[in-house]
């Protein structure tokens, strides 16, 4: 390893020591807020891991992380917590697998509305469920988490998820996900299976997605369908992978957290108007920064390194 | 119709696909033998791609049969047929133009079954990379090719797939004089080598130089079969190219 890798790595070491100490020295409004940025920044670096390379735009988190919420409502109280988050990621995988299987055949467009589809079928069959089988539309959530359990469960799923994207853009699987990325002929033709890659992705994807629900069930004391299925965290998602760029491993991040933040800010001072607001954010986002934050960044450091070139002259 | 000794690389009969009412393969036999040079001719939207797209796995054939190298191929997913050694290049070129030269041929080298070492990835893309004449250029992102630099640079993408049938659609096509010359050495070069080609093509210097036989299409349906002086000579050839000579 080089000098420089060594001093990232300690650097990054020293980084996460002081994000594990942080509920022995910040507060409880402190803690919650850092609690909403690894959940976003979790959320969007996962849809990231899948929506980048492919390209593709799911408004799917929202029932994957529904999911994993329920899944804590009900098994929460009679199984161990390890085991729930097992079931909770059996399932988030196998749904996505089904999901990837039936939709990943069809193009981009019919793509984002089968996914913003799915979470409202799924969110209605929950109700369904509810009031014609339990007859009691919410449940309460009784297990024995607390706040500072959360916060280290989502800081360690946040270097998971870090993790895990990093071992996949140096794997095969990486490599095949960027051509398809670039032509998903080509990808075909050179003999890569673009259904099983594309699928096993999303399904990774998922899953990390439908921890987040879990991990974050317990901070609710009660929980009903239209909170653990709000449509909103979808479209939040997608604004914050936008705008860092999608096409970085850590680029969702770099736009989770000042939004968290912006988001946080405006729910508390205008909470009739911040949908609105953050309609009008993710339309400049897309306006302004099609590459997102850090492909400007990218655009700006080679312009920099690059002696400026004269304007071609056309004979 | 296919009397030699040995069993073709290719064989395909009564291969159909139409889309709507337009029948663009309509009952088309074909073979390729190996080591030769098959050409697939035909005036312009007489389905040769179409016929390209039902082999290589991009489109479903309606009815007929395909097999390459003995196996039933036909309908199998495109990947699959890749991988069993069939490689083609695309009429309107198709290289990644957010990679380098290298790691486009890289894209044909990786998915081999079974894998091959990162040492033979290497040196296999070096050598591709020479082969086509591209050996300087392997850091160079592939947006900034010249036109005939992207033909080579896909060719040897397919090349890499070590394939024992290639698949050309209009390679040829928009190369300038000196190009061309290139280009049809370079595709001699592979037959001396022992693959064997279906070659799409409408220059008449590289259908008579190369091909060992030729196909002619004119709306879906196979008119003409031979040796290429017999199948250029055919009255019926003529006669569809005359056709439609008027945005010749
Ligand atoms: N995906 C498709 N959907 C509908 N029609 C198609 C499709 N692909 C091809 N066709 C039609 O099928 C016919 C044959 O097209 P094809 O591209 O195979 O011709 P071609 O022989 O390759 O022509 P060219 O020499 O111009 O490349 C054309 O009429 C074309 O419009
Ligand atoms: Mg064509």
């Amino acid at each position: 390893m080089s000098p420089t890798q060594i001093a990232a790595l300690a650097a990054g070491g020293a980084g996460l020591v002081v994000l594990a100490l942080l509920p022995f020295y910040a507060d409880a409004y402190y803690l919650s807020l850092a609690i909403s940025l690894l959940q976003f920044t979790v959320l969007a670096t996962a849809w990231g891991l899948f929506s980048g390379p492919t390209r593709y735009v799911s408004l799917a988190t929202t029932a994957f992380f529904g999911v994993g919420a329920y899944t804590v409502a009900v098994l929460g109280e009679v199984l161990a917590w390890p085991l729930v988050l097992l079931i909770a990621t059996a399932i988030g995988a196998l749904m996505a697998m089904i999901v990837g299987i039936s939709t990943l055949r069809l193009s981009g467009l019919h793509f984002v509305i089968f996914t913003f589809g799915l979470a409202e079928l799924v969110r209605q069959l929950v109700i369904w469920y509810e009031v014609n089988k339990t007859r009691v539309l919410g449940r309460y959530v009784f297990v024995d988490i607390t706040q500072n359990d959360i916060y280290w469960q989502l800081l360690a799923l946040a270097v998971a998820v870090f993790a895990i994207g990093w071992l996949i853009a140096r794997s095969r699987l990486g490599f095949a996900l960027r051509i398809i990325g670039e032509d998903e002929t080509v990808a075909k033709h050179c003999g890569i299976n673009v259904t099983l890659a594309k699928v096993t992705l999303f399904a990774i994807s998922a899953v990390f997605i439908t921890l987040v629900g879990a991990i974050m069930a317990p901070r609710w004391t009660y929980i009903e369908p239209s909170i653990a299925f709000n449509p909103t965290i979808s479209f939040q998602v997608v604004i914050m992978a936008l705008l860092g760029g999608a096409h970085r491993l850590w680029g969702p991040a770099v736009g989770a957290i000042p939004l968290t933040l912006l988001f946080e800010f405006l729910s508390a001072r205008f909470p009739s108007t911040s949908t609105l607001i953050i309609g009008i954010v993710f339309l400049l986002i897309v306006y302004a920064l099609p590459q997102g934050v850090t492909g400007l960044w990218e655009r700006v450091s080679r312009r920099k390194s690059e002696p400026p070139v004269a304007p071609q002259v056309q004979t | 119709m296919t009397a030699a000794s040995s069993a073709p690389v290719l064989e395909v009969s009564g291969l159909t696909r139409a889309f709507g009412g337009l029948v663009a393969v309509n009952a088309v036999d074909l073979a390729v033998q190996p080591g030769q040079i098959v050409g697939l001719l035909g005036p312009n939207g007489s389905g040769k791609t179409t016929a390209l797209n039902l082999i290589s796995g991009v489109l479903r054939p309606d009815s007929g049969s395909v097999r390459f190298a003995g196996q039933a191929i036909a309908g199998m997913p495109a990947h699959r047929i890749a991988r069993l050694g069939l490689a083609r290049t695309f009429q309107l070129v198709r290289v990644l133009n957010g990679m380098s030269c290298a790691e486009n041929v890289k894209a044909g080298l990786a998915f081999h079954s079974p894998p091959l070492s990162r040492g033979e990835v290497d040196d296999s893309v070096d050598r591709l990379l020479r082969r086509v004449g591209l050996a300087d250029r392997a850091g160079v992102p592939a947006s900034g090719l010249t036109y005939i630099d992207c033909k080579r640079l896909e060719l040897a993408r397919a090349l890499a797939l070590k394939p024992r049938l290639l698949l050309l659609d209009e390679w040829l096509a928009g190369l300038n004089p000196s190009e061309l010359l290139i280009g049809i050495e370079l595709i001699r070069s592979l037959k001396d080598e022992g693959l064997s080609i279906l070659l799409v093509e409408h220059v008449m210097d590289a259908i008579r130089s190369l091909c060992d036989r030729c196909v002619v299409m004119n709306s879906g349906r196979r008119i003409a079969e031979g040796r290429p002086d017999e199948v250029l000579a055919d009255p019926a050839v003529i006669e569809a190219y005359l056709g439609v000579s008027t945005d010749a």
